[in-house]
């Protein structure tokens, strides 16, 4: 089954706690990531402020296959203070998205 | 990983799991997260959420993910060293035995005691956060049986002074914002409702977990539907996410929360029945509140009057949901001259909306806590004499009714005595960096201190504090390293007890309670007579429960599923079981007749910062800028964590945040250096230009060295490079001697080329 890393984005608080704990995970160096959050603002957006943590996986990201096969969530999922990642079987996404429905909710399908 | 219900440890003897609920070492305020400690070969190899653990389940910040490399950091110090005082400021530290420590501590202490004619001639300093908090009033009274212990920072204002507040306005511990913690399944449990409203006030929680609150139990609440209000000068995330932000003037909450009092009053908004049956002193404060129309409230705040309606009719209204609404308080509140009467405000307005001890609102712990006592009560083994040779005794009674510190900004001018003036001769410094975090003016802390014959210090890593001051190092050892217990809110409300387990030994560090107990044992051996080990200490401590600390060690976390709500209906706040509070009055008290008699003053009223264009426009005129300091970052826990890399890479320097139209008056870009400075000190920080702060207005970070710069005099580690508290003259501080302006003073700022260069 193909699975896929669903992220509220909304309300992530930029911790930074998914990069640091995949770091961990996959033993990479600071200079690598699997996962990295990116910053847009705080600006203000018509008049209201926009700030958004966006966390992005890389190509290192492999969903943390090892880690799910043996029934454990994906390092970033478990320890994502705001959890807001959730690793889904692709057909799932689309209907946990509409569910949050915040806007601001972002999907990956690494290869 | 999950370890099976029941069981605290799996694996074999040289691979294993433990649960554990972390407190410290290093620092943090003990919210019980959970964590799984892996170790092999007898090193900590991973550490991993605990999904099991109610309050984070499986959650962890990057502080707790960074522990093997924290632990195992080359500069960590494991083992006992002594120094020659002559040597103060020079690396030339001598590893000894503990036995060898506790002779030298113990030969000074007489030594000392015997030239002061009092045992008040040691003094213990305790740093914040870390479970030191709870042992260095025992270290002070139970062992030295000395009357001078305080955690050295300005107006006292950490969170004491709101404990203090609200446990003579309520009879209460802590009234923390409900998160489901009366119950096992908390949100789940169909007796919580989460607050309509949550008013952020003056704290950055998701950052800062302060007092022992996960802080992202704010954004479950979110996700349920719960709206915020932030009050805070500067934009935080959480204010992009907020209803309403109310960007106030620095050192001006006490003025808004009157507003919103008015607001609430004249519109008819409280809660009449809470209001007639269980406060007293509603007419006063009435009328007291009427000196803060909003419109007077706009001008002093520089908050929108309408806002302020906006805010104050939210909150006690909940906007007709029938649900309750609740308050966040962050330190801020305790760092400014209006201490006890913003705090007072801001419990006022919680009272009179009838939002104490409701489901959504601000909850409290019944009478009988998890534990049991052995905190300041043990002042019992200090003499009457000694009681009243403590330092700033002509400042009681206030301290001696409310906290059993000395009231910090007396010790200073105590300490810079000459030799055959002053009693105090020795410091014990618990976990207390003060040279950079703490006190006001620390650039006289350091000549001061330096006056010693003798100064301990325990800590793990050398700091500026023990390289500069120290004549003995005891090294603590980190949570996976020892037993102990971890009570939220530091005890005073704590619906979770947690076990921290000790997963493996490395060097020679002890714990906090281990060294207070070893101590006492030789000092004063009757205080601790009946506990053979430290275990027998913690199943004292615990016994309440009915558990011992294995037994809570297999248990994990225990929380006390099902507090009732409205306790001061149930009989269950007060000690004789009578309905009401715990207070002379037996109601909540808006008017404190404490308060009237200590400083005239029974009701809240805005004083402006001394420190302000208001109370002071000379200084004004030649330092134009306002300065607050001490926001939080992810990967610090105040002068802590700097010498670890991957925190390093993600914060390399202290910054000075300033609005674009300031940066541009001074010429400052991004990355600039700038130096902060007033008459008082200086301090270089790196230029972040954002909107999230008002023109004319900047933020300091706090607590900032820098490990890798030469420790020895006079640089040490740069501690006074980058030092925002030497901006802060002694003793500027508010009412009943709480609050100092850390997060209103008052600056002027030059660009420099460099941390070093101009
Ligand atoms: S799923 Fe695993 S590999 Fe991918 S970002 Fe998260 S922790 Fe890293
Ligand atoms: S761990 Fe979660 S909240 Fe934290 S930065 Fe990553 S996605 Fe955002």
């Amino acid at each position: 089954m193909r699975y896929g890393m669903l992220i509220d984005y909304g309300l992530c608080t930029g911790c930074k706690s998914c990069e640091v704990s995949c770091r961990k995970e996959k033993g990479l160096t600071l200079e690598e990531w699997g996962i990295l959050v990116e910053q847009i603002g705080p600006k203000r957006l018509a008049g209201e402020w926009e700030w958004d943590f966006v966390p992005v996986p890389s190509r290192l990201c492999d969903l943390c296959e090892e880690r799910r096969a043996e029934g454990k969530k994906a390092a970033c999922e478990l320890h994502c203070l705001a959890q807001v990642i959730e690793i889904l079987p692709l057909e799932d996404l689309g209907r946990r998205m509409a569910e949050l429905d915040h806007g601001k909710v972002s999907c990956f399908l690494p290869r | 990983m999950q370890i099976p219900e029941g069981e605290y440890r799996v694996g074999t003897d040289d691979d294993y799991y433990v649960r554990t609920n972390v407190w410290s070492a290093p620092g943090c305020h003990g919210a019980a997260c959970g964590a799984i400690l892996h170790v092999k070969d007898g090193k900590l190899v991973d550490i991993e959420g605990d999904e099991s653990n109610p309050i984070t389940n499986g959650r962890l910040c990057i502080k707790c993910l960074g522990i093997p490399e924290y632990q195992y950091h080359p500069d960590r110090i494991l083992y006992p060293m002594k120094r020659d005082p002559k040597d103060r400021g020079k690396n030339t530290w001598e590893r000894i035995t503990w036995d060898e420590a506790y002779d030298l501590i113990e030969e000074n202490y007489y030594k000392v005691r015997e030239k002061s004619g009092t045992n008040n001639a040691v003094l213990t300093l305790g740093g914040t956060g870390r479970e030191a908090t709870m042992f260095y009033p025992v270290i002070s009274f139970a062992d030295f049986r000395s009357a001078n212990v305080a955690a050295p920072i300005s107006g006292d204002s950490c969170y004491g002074p709101r404990c203090m507040i609200a446990s003579y306005m309520f009879g209460t511990g802590y009234p923390e914002v409900d998160s489901g913690m009366f119950f096992n399944k908390k949100y789940d449990d169909p007796r919580f409702e989460r607050s309509e409203y949550m008013i952020i006030w003056g704290s950055n929680p998701l950052v800062s977990n302060p007092a022992g609150y996960f802080g992202h139990q704010i954004i479950d609440m979110m996700k349920m539907g719960t709206k915020i209000i932030v009050v805070d000068p500067q934009i935080t995330w959480l204010g992009s996410r907020a209803e309403y932000v109310l960007q106030l003037r620095p050192g001006t909450d006490a003025a808004l929360a009157l507003g919103m009092l008015n607001v609430i009053i004249n519109e008819d908004l409280y809660d009449h029945d809470f209001v007639e049956k269980w406060c007293y002193g509603f007419d006063e404060l009435s009328e007291r509140v009427s000196e803060y129309p909003v419109e007077r409230v706009e001008e002093i705040t520089q908050v929108p009057a309408e806002l302020i309606r906006k805010a104050a009719r939210a909150y006690a209204t909940a906007d007709g949901t029938g649900r309750n609404c609740s308050i966040f308080m962050g330190v801020a509140m305790e760092m400014q001259v209006d201490c006890v009467s913003d705090i007072q405000a801001v419990l006022s307005l919680i009272a009179i909306c009838g939002n104490l001890d409701v489901p959504g609102g601000n909850v409290v712990g019944p009478r009988a806590s998890f534990t049991g006592a052995w905190r300041y009560e043990q002042i019992k083994w200090v003499s009457e004499e000694d009681k009243k040779g403590r330092i700033g005794e002509e400042r009681e009674p206030i301290e001696r009714n409310a906290l059993s510190n000395v009231q910090s900004d007396a010790i200073l001018p105590e300490l810079e005595l000459p030799d055959d003036e002053r009693t105090v001769r020795m410091i014990w410094f618990n976990s207390c960096n003060a040279l950079v975090c703490m006190p006001a003016e620390p650039q006289r802390w350091i000549e001061a201190c330096k006056k010693m014959d003798f100064n301990v210090v325990q800590d793990l890593f050398l700091t500026p504090t023990a390289m500069a001051l120290c004549d003995l190092f005891l090294p603590v050892a980190t949570f996976p390293e020892h037993d102990g217990i971890v009570q939220i809110h530091y005890g005073r409300h704590t619906p979770y007890l947690g076990a921290e387990v000790k997963a493996l030994d490395y060097g020679e560090t002890k714990s906090d309670l281990q060294v207070t107990f070893e101590l006492g044992k030789r000092l004063n051996p009757e205080a601790w007579a009946q506990f053979e080990t430290i275990e027998d200490f913690m199943d004292d401590q615990i016994a309440p429960t009915g558990l011992t600390f294995d037994e809570l060690r297999h248990e994990g976390i225990l929380s006390f599923d099902g507090w009732n709500y409205k306790k001061y209906e149930t009989g269950e706040m007060r000690a004789d079981g009578q309905v009401g509070f715990d207070t002379i009055t037996g109601m909540v008290e808006l008017y404190s007749m404490h308060f009237e008699q200590w400083c005239g003053e029974p009701l809240p009223k805005h004083e402006p910062s001394p420190f302000s264009e208001e109370a002071n426009p000379e200084m004004a005129a030649k330092y134009p800028i306002i300065l607050t300091t001490g926001g939080r970052k992810w990967t610090q826990f105040h002068s802590e964590w700097h010498q670890v890399e991957s925190m390093r890479q993600i914060d390399p320097w202290p910054v000075l945040t300033i609005n674009p139209e300031t940066a541009a008056e001074y010429g400052l870009s991004e990355k600039d250096w700038a130096e902060v400075y007033n008459d008082t000190g200086k301090a270089r920080l790196k230029v972040h230009v954002s909107t999230v702060i008002k023109p004319g207005m900047v933020h300091a970070t706090h607590g900032w060295w820098f490990p890798e710069q030469d420790g020895e005099a006079p640089n040490y580690f740069g501690a006074f490079k980058s030092n925002i508290n030497t901006l802060l003259p002694n003793d500027s501080i508010g009412r009943m001697y709480k609050g100092a302006p850390y997060k209103s003073n008052l600056c002027n700022i030059r660009r420099v080329r460099s941390l070093d260069e101009d």
